[in-house]
């Protein structure tokens, strides 16, 4: 096996010029493919993309900064399969070049600050372990401290096996800031990309205030040869696509990959982070529709009135009192 | 993170079998399971059905309970004693209703200032077309989500298998404490050596890889305690296991029902961000270099030798594009 070191990039020219569409069998040109931002010009097929390109596709030219970029996974069971886990990391490390299979940082969209993490499905699977779900717990702490929204683009088979149950667990340090998000009013945007299964889409893939989609991800629960190998039973052809997953609901629209830096800029204009100083009722109000707000917006000019006629203390809530305190967490369906 | 053994190799012949018969006791068909222990635990408790959206999931029972005279929501996932059991209980892996109805419990119990006390043990989620149609995914996610935000006190006991998201789902607790011979893992050992190994025969040694065990789980911080089984295992005497249980919860609840609302819901957020080996290395932020200066923008332009090109994040992070699916999660 030939060795290419992380950061001296340059594909070799042998027969690897051209690709053929897994789709339509047309045969792609790959300096054609990576202009058409790795799409098939002819059938449309999303073919997978690496991290650098899609902080290219979707971020403001030279916005985005890295955090947390020398955090690294260690070996916490000893793991050994065929191959040792060490070994495998390494492998990982040179065929991409990145440390893990996820990055975070802050970078814009059409000059609006966003922390934004992404996933490498080429780095092991994309599987999440210790340090991916690191760097997305503080991508979403990061969203926090700084009032900006989250986005996250998945790409991944799901928990990394490597790191047992403390994978596992990533499920849940993933999830648990999303519940500070929501008390914070800070949107979450999740993007769901080929493929998104298992673990992720368990955790905090499947928890976005707005879920996203590329055209025919394979985006699921449990992977096809565990759901054939216990259910049994041969599995109809794209039950786990993304045009399933809108059609059940799961996912609020697909967008194709050339539309998907726009339709970000919308949403991040269309959701904005809630205002800090009084909470979310002067945002409501400032907002404008929703019942509760006008409501609660209604109560706050009545309240005073009342007082000022009757004579009456109204009692105001304490000034400090911050999205950060005490507001219950809600769950998002059901 | 004390304490881990590093193995310099594959688990050893003694590994693989002590990790094996763990799993083999703890998935025992004569295992008590969570009905027979709230029957034994608890002073009362009313089975409470259904998610409210789409149908009951018997893989999943659940209803306020009295624990020595004090109300707690009790949740657990169910299996079978015998082939007809079993199948109505879909051998204790649930759909995505019965982490619905689990959610619905949950609520109440937050909405009356109870603590919640909930038995694992499952396979993992039923995986397949009708589960992933209603968000068996979503379902386990926002399950978890609401544990990790549940404003009353939680302790998650492992009496049997803890198989995966499936387990997990219910799994969140301000202590989890485990069964001697349970077991907790991120996928099946089946699945693991089915995808690792290529080889589901190697089952056994991928169970002792994974250190699924009540002690492993311990030792890497996953679990807060362990509960002894009688003489051969829980099975063996169902009466014991459960007083051993119930003293175990009661000891947990004490403690952390001392705790103000603000102070457990930090703590456990402390608990969940502090799982997982992290190595820091000196590395902090990076970013692109600077676009080069206007001179050397136009000794570029000119191609003139020795001015470097701003490199891109694509050319940093080149990723491969071979379909390599050898390396799945779980």
């Amino acid at each position: 096996m030939q060795i290419k070191l992380p950061f001296s990039r340059r594909r070799e020219v042998t027969a690897e010029t051209w690709t053929v569409c897994p789709s339509c069998e047309s045969q792609i040109f790959n300096r054609q493919l990576e202009r058409n931002l790795r799409v098939c010009p002819t059938c449309g097929h999303h073919f997978r993309m690496g991290i650098g390109q899609r902080i290219e596709l979707l971020l403001d030219e030279g916005s985005f900064v890295e955090h947390d970029a020398g955090l690294e996974s260690g070996d916490p069971l000893g793991f050994h399969d065929q191959k040792p886990y060490v070994d495998r990391l390494e492998a990982a490390r040179i065929k991409t070049g990145l440390r893990e299979a996820a990055v975070w940082g802050i970078g814009t969209i059409d000059g609006e600050r966003v922390a934004i993490g992404l996933f490498d499905f080429h780095f092991m699977g994309g599987s999440m372990g210790s340090v991916v779900g690191e760097k997305l717990a503080r991508c979403f702490e990061a969203a926090l401290v700084e009032r900006i929204p989250a986005i996250v683009v998945s790409a991944s088979g799901g928990a990394r096996m490597q790191e047992g149950t403390l994978s596992l667990l990533q499920l849940a340090k993933t999830t648990a800031p999303l519940v500070r998000l929501d008390a914070a009013g800070i949107p979450f945007i999740s993007i769901l990309t080929d493929p998104t299964t298992g673990g992720v889409l368990a955790s905090f893939a499947s928890l976005g205030d707005v879920i996203l989609a590329e055209p025919k991800a394979l985006i699921g629960f449990a992977g096809a040869r565990v759901a054939s190998g216990t259910v049994g039973e041969d599995l109809p052809e794209g039950f786990q696509s993304a045009e399933s997953l809108l059609e059940h609901g799961f996912v609020d629209e697909i967008v194709p990959r050339a539309e998907l830096r726009a339709t970000l800029s919308r949403l991040l204009r269309l959701l904005p982070v809630a205002a800090v100083e009084d909470g979310w009722q002067t945002t409501a109000e400032t907002r404008g529709w929703g019942p509760i707000g006008v409501l609660s917006g209604m109560a706050e000019r009545l309240g005073t009135a009342v007082s000022e006629t009757i004579g009456i203390e109204v009692e105001q809530p304490p000034a400090d009192e911050s999205g950060q305190a005490a507001r219950r967490p809600r769950e998002d369906e059901s | 993170m004390s304490g881990i053994v590093l193995s310099a190799g594959p688990p050893s012949a003694e590994a693989i079998e002590s990790a094996w018969r763990r799993v083999q006791l703890a998935r025992h068909p004569q295992r008590p399971r969570t009905l027979d222990l709230v029957a034994l635990i608890f002073d009362d408790f009313a089975e409470l059905h259904g998610d409210r959206l789409f149908r009951d999931d018997p893989a999943i029972v659940g209803g306020p309970a009295l624990l020595n005279g004090r109300p707690v929501m009790v949740i657990g996932h169910q299996k079978g004693k015998d082939t007809e059991s079993n199948i109505f209980r879909n051998f204790g892996s649930p759909y995505p209703e019965g982490f619905r109805k689990a959610q619905r419990l949950m609520l109440v119990a937050d909405k009356l200032g109870m603590p919640l006390v909930t038995f694992l043990d499952t396979a993992g989620a039923f995986p397949g077309p009708a589960a992933e149609e209603r968000g068996q995914a979503e379902a386990i996610a926002s399950s978890v989500k609401l544990m990790t935000g549940l404003q009353v006190p939680i302790v998650a006991v492992i009496i049997g298998e803890g198989g995966s998201g499936g387990a997990l789902a219910i799994g969140v607790g301000d202590e989890v404490l485990a069964l001697e011979n349970a077991t907790y893992s991120v996928i099946s050992p089946e699945g693991c050596a089915a995808i690792l190994w290529r080889a589901p025969e190697a089952a056994p040694t991928a169970a002792a890889a994974m250190r699924m065990t009540a002690a492993d789980q311990l030792e890497l911080g996953v679990i807060d305690g362990i509960i002894d089984e009688p003489g051969e295992g829980a099975h063996t005497d169902p009466v014991a296991t459960a007083t051993a249980v119930k003293e175990a919860i009661v000891g947990a609840l004490g403690r952390i029902t001392r705790l103000e609302t603000e102070a457990l819901l930090t703590t456990r957020y402390a608990r969940l961000r502090g799982i997982g080996l992290v190595r820091e290395t000196e590395v902090g932020s990076a970013q692109l270099p600077p676009e080069p200066s206007l001179r050397r923008r136009i000794g570029r332009l000119l191609r003139l030798p020795g001015v470097p090109r701003r490199p891109r994040w694509s050319e940093i992070w080149p990723s491969g594009e071979d379909a390599d699916n050898s390396e799945e999660g779980a």
